[in-house]
């Protein structure tokens, strides 16, 4: 059983369409970057997910529907919203305290052995913390909850590098054991690209691509293309051509990488760049 | 406290979060018991009054009791207006929502607040209050030279706390729709939920007088705000401090159909809170 399941999602807000038909499967154990211009649907998808907002079409999480469920499939799913939404006037201990009162899966200790790592004090309250201290508060709270399926919806929006690169690294190194699930969505996506073990595209409610990691890592090359070579690789179909460091980069889809090799160098493109290929090609008013 | 209690977590931390259920009527009460020390210090004789104006010297008490009660109202009736709308407002309702803890229960928790919760902590800082009141007398009369003992007969206090709690009790039951509408209209405001549930009354009194030249709105929101004390005591205890026990009158009060057709809406708007809790979307 997958750990999400959603087959033909649909939503509407009056005469906007968010979730247009939607389907989308997540498997147990894997790290899923969900990605999307803004508007296509992402926080939509989430939210329904999440069991916050109801759809229309088929959608089980864990096996329940999410929209009918919302507090038993608390249980076993956690989600960081977007922002910090923690209570501005609780204490950091309060917070602990109701988590450890009302969540049967909480382990207090983890949470303290986590908090214990971070310079936060027991007695601030969450509006005196910093941006990047309310998210450690909220990830130790969250990784210290033993649940099936993790979903972040921008959670490192507003951080610097630092705290960025240690959310990612505290979520593979304590938190992800090859059981749980994770869905996250961010526009940071070079910095995802070593965590996620699969990637979905969304644009205008629909996934306009799926694919694993490894997959990725196969089915898309990008080719620093030699001056003189340019017309050659241009013959082979790229999907996108932009230029960088003087030369033009092509970006293929399928292509033989050892008949790509003997135009320039070959190397595995960045998500954004696939993104852009693929997005900016739709996106209204973008240069063709 | 019993883990995973839900509904107890859920009222613990709205004491967390809004302190002023406490604060305000204790607050309220130092300030009665500060000017009663004062007053009791400039006059520390017992006052000789025949059997007939004897009320009056409970009348520092019950005042006492009766500003703390009153706060405690206030503090409900704003507690209620923002229960549902400072967690939107805030987007806090995201983290409250990513826990196992459902609608029902979370609106349960904020309804029991302005219901049960505050009425108890007003009781229970005006019985301390009134106590520190007793004491306080005893200890002065005595340091003049006077029978402490007289500071007690002003104010029986046993049969006073059965009173008191009597009369916030039926206070609490009469003002339940006032506090679901309340919570119902903090659950839909998208903004200024308070001026949201007073402006569409007065209006409805206005249009009432205008069209129809009657007012019954006006009868009944008065009649809603002042009736517990009419309904619940004999007559006479409007006038002066309850302090006889035949002023109650709980049959009466139990029997007016007005109680319980007021219950049945605070149902309604609690059921109805609850729903909107779950169908208002996150933005």
């Amino acid at each position: 059983m997958a750990t999400v399941e959603a087959r033909g999602v649909r939503k509407a807000y009056g005469q906007t369409v968010a979730l247009d038909g939607l389907t989308l499967s997540v498997a147990e154990g894997r790290i899923l970057g969900l990605i999307g211009p803004n508007g296509a649907g992402k926080t939509t998808l989430l939210n329904a997910i999440l069991g916050l907002a109801p759809c229309e079409g088929e959608l089980r999480v864990l096996g329940r529907n999410p929209w009918d469920e919302r507090d038993r499939l608390m249980h076993e799913v956690c989600f960081i919203a977007d922002v910090a939404v923690l209570p501005r006037w609780m204490r950091v201990s309060q917070a602990v305290d109701y988590v450890a009162g009302v969540h049967p899966r909480f382990d207090r200790a983890k949470a303290e052995a986590l908090l214990a790592r971070t310079t936060i004090k027991r007695k601030s309250r969450v509006r005196e913390l910093s941006k990047g201290m309310v998210t450690q508060l909220h990830l130790a709270l969250v990784m210290a909850i033993d649940a099936r399926l993790l979903v972040l919806d921008e959670p490192t929006l507003g951080l610097d590098i630092l705290f960025r690169k240690q959310f990612y690294d505290a979520l593979l190194n304590d938190y992800f054991d090859g059981n749980r699930t994770i869905v996250v969505t961010t526009h940071q996506v070079e910095e995802i690209q070593d965590v996620i073990t699969d990637l979905a595209f969304i644009d205008r409610g629909r996934i306009v691509l799926t694919t694993s990691m490894e997959t990725f890592e196969t089915r898309y090359a990008e080719l620093a293309v030699r001056p003189e070579a340019l017309d050659a690789a241009r013959a082979l179909n790229p999907i996108h051509e932009r230029q960088g460091l003087g030369r033009s980069i092509l970006l293929f889809d399928g292509a033989d990488r050892e008949r790509l090799a003997e135009l320039g160098e070959v190397r595995t493109p960045g998500i954004a760049d696939l993104f852009v290929a693929m997005m900016g090609k739709t996106a209204p008013g973008a240069p063709a | 406290m019993k883990k995973h209690c839900l509904l107890a977590w859920s009222v613990r931390r709205e004491l967390w979060e809004n302190r002023a259920v406490y604060i305000a009527p204790a607050g309220v009460a130092f300030l009665a018991f500060a000017g009663f020390l004062f007053h009791t210090i400039r006059n520390p004789a017992p006052a000789a009054l025949d059997a007939k104006l004897a009320f009056l010297l409970a009348i520092p008490y019950s005042m006492a009791a009766s500003v703390i009660l009153l706060t405690s109202w206030i503090v409900a009736i704003f507690y209620a207006a923002d229960a549902l709308y400072g967690e939107r407002r805030d987007r806090s309702i995201l983290f409250w929502k990513s826990m196992p803890v459902s609608d029902g229960v979370t609106v349960a928790a904020k309804a029991s607040l302005p219901l049960l919760v505050i009425p108890l902590i007003a009781c229970a800082i005006a019985i301390a209050t009134q106590l520190l009141m007793l004491v306080s007398a005893s200890a002065v009369r005595a340091a003049y030279g006077y029978d402490p003992a007289t500071a007690w007969n002003a104010w029986p206090m046993a049969r006073q706390t059965v009173v008191m709690l009597y009369g916030t009790a039926i206070h609490a039951l009469w003002f339940a729709p006032i506090y679901a509408w309340l919570l119902f209209v903090s659950g839909w405001a998208r903004r200024a939920p308070l001026l949201w549930s007073v402006v569409p009354v007065i209006g409805l009194a206005i249009l009432e007088r205008i069209a129809l030249g009657t007012s019954w709105v006006t009868t009944a929101v008065s009649y809603r705000i002042l009736g517990a004390m009419r309904e619940g005591f004999t007559s006479d205890a409007l006038k002066q401090p309850v302090t006889q026990l035949s002023q109650l009158d709980p049959e009466r009060f139990f029997s007016n159909p007005y109680l319980w057709i007021g219950l049945a809406i605070a149902v309604a708007f609690i059921a109805l809170a609850v729903r909107l809790r779950r169908w208002r979307e996150p933005s």
